[in-house]
């Protein structure tokens, strides 16, 4: 009885005050969207700026033509050397033709192939790797640098390719997720102002409903009930529209488009449940929390 | 309606005799037959408002009382205190014997559910029905549908109210609408009911029907209290009469007028003091 009274008389609320109840509904739809929007794309940007991240390198130019005894003996100690996550070995050969089909007509002017053997290496931690640079190349006193090998002909990671790279991306991961912080901040307070906003218009009746003698769980319930359907409402409204803008305009260029295919990004059904339970949830807490001050008679 | 209306009469006869007893002797400090007492109560709101000022006095069961004053001596506050709205500064209340200030927050709405209260502005729920309003009395208390289906058209029909229903209170005269909420208030049967100025917004006409049915509501044994400006009113019922003036209580006098002055007794309802059946009254509830 006592369940099936709230349930009803939650919905006799929302029916009676049909225009805060539709703000309060309009206002979970409207954070919601955006935050369901926001998520994924805070999400593939912080994806792809790992992946940025993971293409630092550190390349090795040896001595032009170098022995093969002397590009085995690098190897093997770039094997060793600490912080080194992959060594690859791009032949004189390799790099030229890989050179050429960037830029055909420069190489076609040049002629000949005046690359050198390298190693590509990849660090552990690609904020190491000018560590790596000078642990492979280590400076003198007089401002140049020597090698660890005489076969190395000099260590560069193109030192402002990646420092660049490394505060671009440290940057776009701080600023989206300040972004992030923001948004779910904004959310919260729009959504409890709202429930608040319909609480307030109703404290007279709360007062009546204490002067008759009912207890504030009594009172409290059907306005926690009345949150939780406006939040569910208005949060499956709209996971519907995110539904549709999935199909409608992301998964066609899913294809065109490396971003949106992040391997990382989160599930729809995940960012589905998340978007119920933030809507529910906080509507549900607002609705509490504003009904408090009122029933303090 | 036989049910209730057969309960009404039983109680009827037994308050008649407490009332004639009333009649004959004050009530006492400390007597266990007291429905309300006061000893000693302070009330002082921040600086000017005035709040209740070493207020005595004891009310026994089953009695009328009037609350007479003019604005700001200190009725609304008594009735705040008394439904434990507001606490009292000094002093203690005594209801039903019990010594209210020892009320938990938890107690308090089990505790308000044994007192009806009427107010001048009715504060009924503005999107329930006529119906809804005072079912919601009986909801509070965890009643059953049946329960509820039993009473509240048993309450409306003696309330006078049974075609409106299902109107909202906003399409209700002024004395409908405070019918509604003495309705609400005695549907549970408190023995108490308060009633802070129920007629100070309605015409003489419509006011002496609710002061009816109030002391209607009294002779099934309830005790009714009433904060009222109304000197007429107070004039024709001759009840206990208590005056506050700047919240002290200034008089307190059995059949006593609104004014202190002594005057010859002209009631025209003469019937409502001595408790008689009078048919032309009775009539006026049964319609």
């Amino acid at each position: 009885m006592t369940i099936g009274f709230f349930l009803r008389e939650a919905l006799r609320s929302i029916r009676r005050n049909a225009v805060p109840s539709f703000a309060a509904l309009a206002s979970v739809l409207v954070t919601l969207l955006v935050l369901g929007v926001f998520i994924p794309i805070v999400q593939a940007t912080t994806g792809a700026a790992n992946d940025v991240r993971g293409r630092v390198l550190v390349n090795v130019y040896l001595q032009p033509d170098a022995p093969k005894a002397d590009i085995d003996r690098v190897h093997a100690l770039l094997g060793r050397t600490d912080g080194v996550k992959r060594v690859e070995f791009v032949s004189s050969e390799r790099a030229y033709r890989e050179e050429r089909k960037k830029n055909p007509e420069a190489y076609e002017l040049l002629g000949s192939n005046p690359l050198p053997d390298t190693f590509r290496l990849t660090p552990d931690d690609p904020d190491e790797a000018l560590k790596l640079v000078s642990a492979l190349a280590p400076q003198t006193p007089g401002g140049g640098r020597t090698t660890a090998d005489p076969a190395i002909e000099s260590v560069k990671s193109s030192k402002d390719d990646t420092q660049k790279i490394l505060v671009a991306t440290r940057v776009v991961k701080l600023t989206t997720g300040l972004l992030a912080v923001l948004l779910v901040i904004a959310s919260v307070l729009l959504i409890s102002n709202t429930v608040r906003l319909s609480v307030f218009s109703r404290r007279r009746e709360v007062q009546v409903m204490k002067l008759v003698g009912a207890t504030d769980g009594f009172i409290r319930w059907p306005f926690v009930i009345e949150g939780m359907v406006l939040g569910a409402l208005g949060a499956l409204l709209a996971v519907l529209l995110l539904g549709v803008m999935k199909v409608a305009l992301v998964d066609p260029l899913v294809a065109d488009f490396a971003l949106l295919a992040a391997p990382d990004t989160i599930g729809f059904g995940f960012l589905v449940a998340v978007l119920m339970g933030t809507g529910i949830l906080v509507s549900a807490l607002g609705s509490a929390i504003s009904l408090r001050r009122f029933l303090q008679v | 309606m036989a049910a209730l209306e057969d309960d009404l009469r039983a109680r009827d006869t037994v308050a008649a005799q407490r009332a004639a007893h009333a009649g004959a002797s004050p009530a006492r400090p400390g007597d266990p037959a007291n429905a309300i007492e006061l000893r000693a109560v302070t009330k002082s709101y921040d600086v000017s408002k005035a709040g209740l000022n070493a207020a005595t006095f004891a009310v026994r069961r089953g009695e009328f009382v009037f609350l007479v004053g003019q604005t700001g001596s200190g009725k609304s506050t008594l009735m705040r205190l008394l439904i434990k709205e507001l606490e009292p500064d000094e002093g203690r209340i005594l209801v039903a014997g019990r010594d209210i200030s020892q009320l938990t927050r938890k107690q308090v709405p089990f505790y308000r559910r044994n007192i009806g209260v009427v107010f001048q502005d009715f504060k009924l729920l503005p999107n329930r029905t006529v119906h809804d309003n005072v079912a919601y009395a009986l909801q509070v208390t965890g009643s059953s549908r049946k329960e509820i289906r039993a009473k509240v058209p048993d309450i409306l029909r003696l309330t006078g109210l049974s075609t409106k229903l299902h109107h909202l209170p906003d399409q209700l005269s002024g004395g409908e609408q405070q019918r509604v909420s003495i309705a609400r208030a005695f549907v549970n049967h408190p023995p108490l009911l308060l009633a802070d100025e129920p007629t100070g917004n309605l015409d003489p006409e419509t006011s002496i029907g609710i002061m009816q049915l109030l002391y209607r509501i009294n002779r099934t044994g309830t005790t009714v209290l009433v904060a009222t400006h109304d000197h007429a009113m107070v004039d024709r019922m001759r009840r206990r009469v208590i005056e506050l003036d700047d919240g002290r209580i200034v008089r307190d006098e059995l059949g006593g007028r609104y004014d202190a002055s002594p005057d010859v007794n002209t009631a025209e309802f003469g019937a409502l003091r001595s408790g008689d059946d009078e048919p032309d009254f009775d009539d006026a509830f049964n319609d």
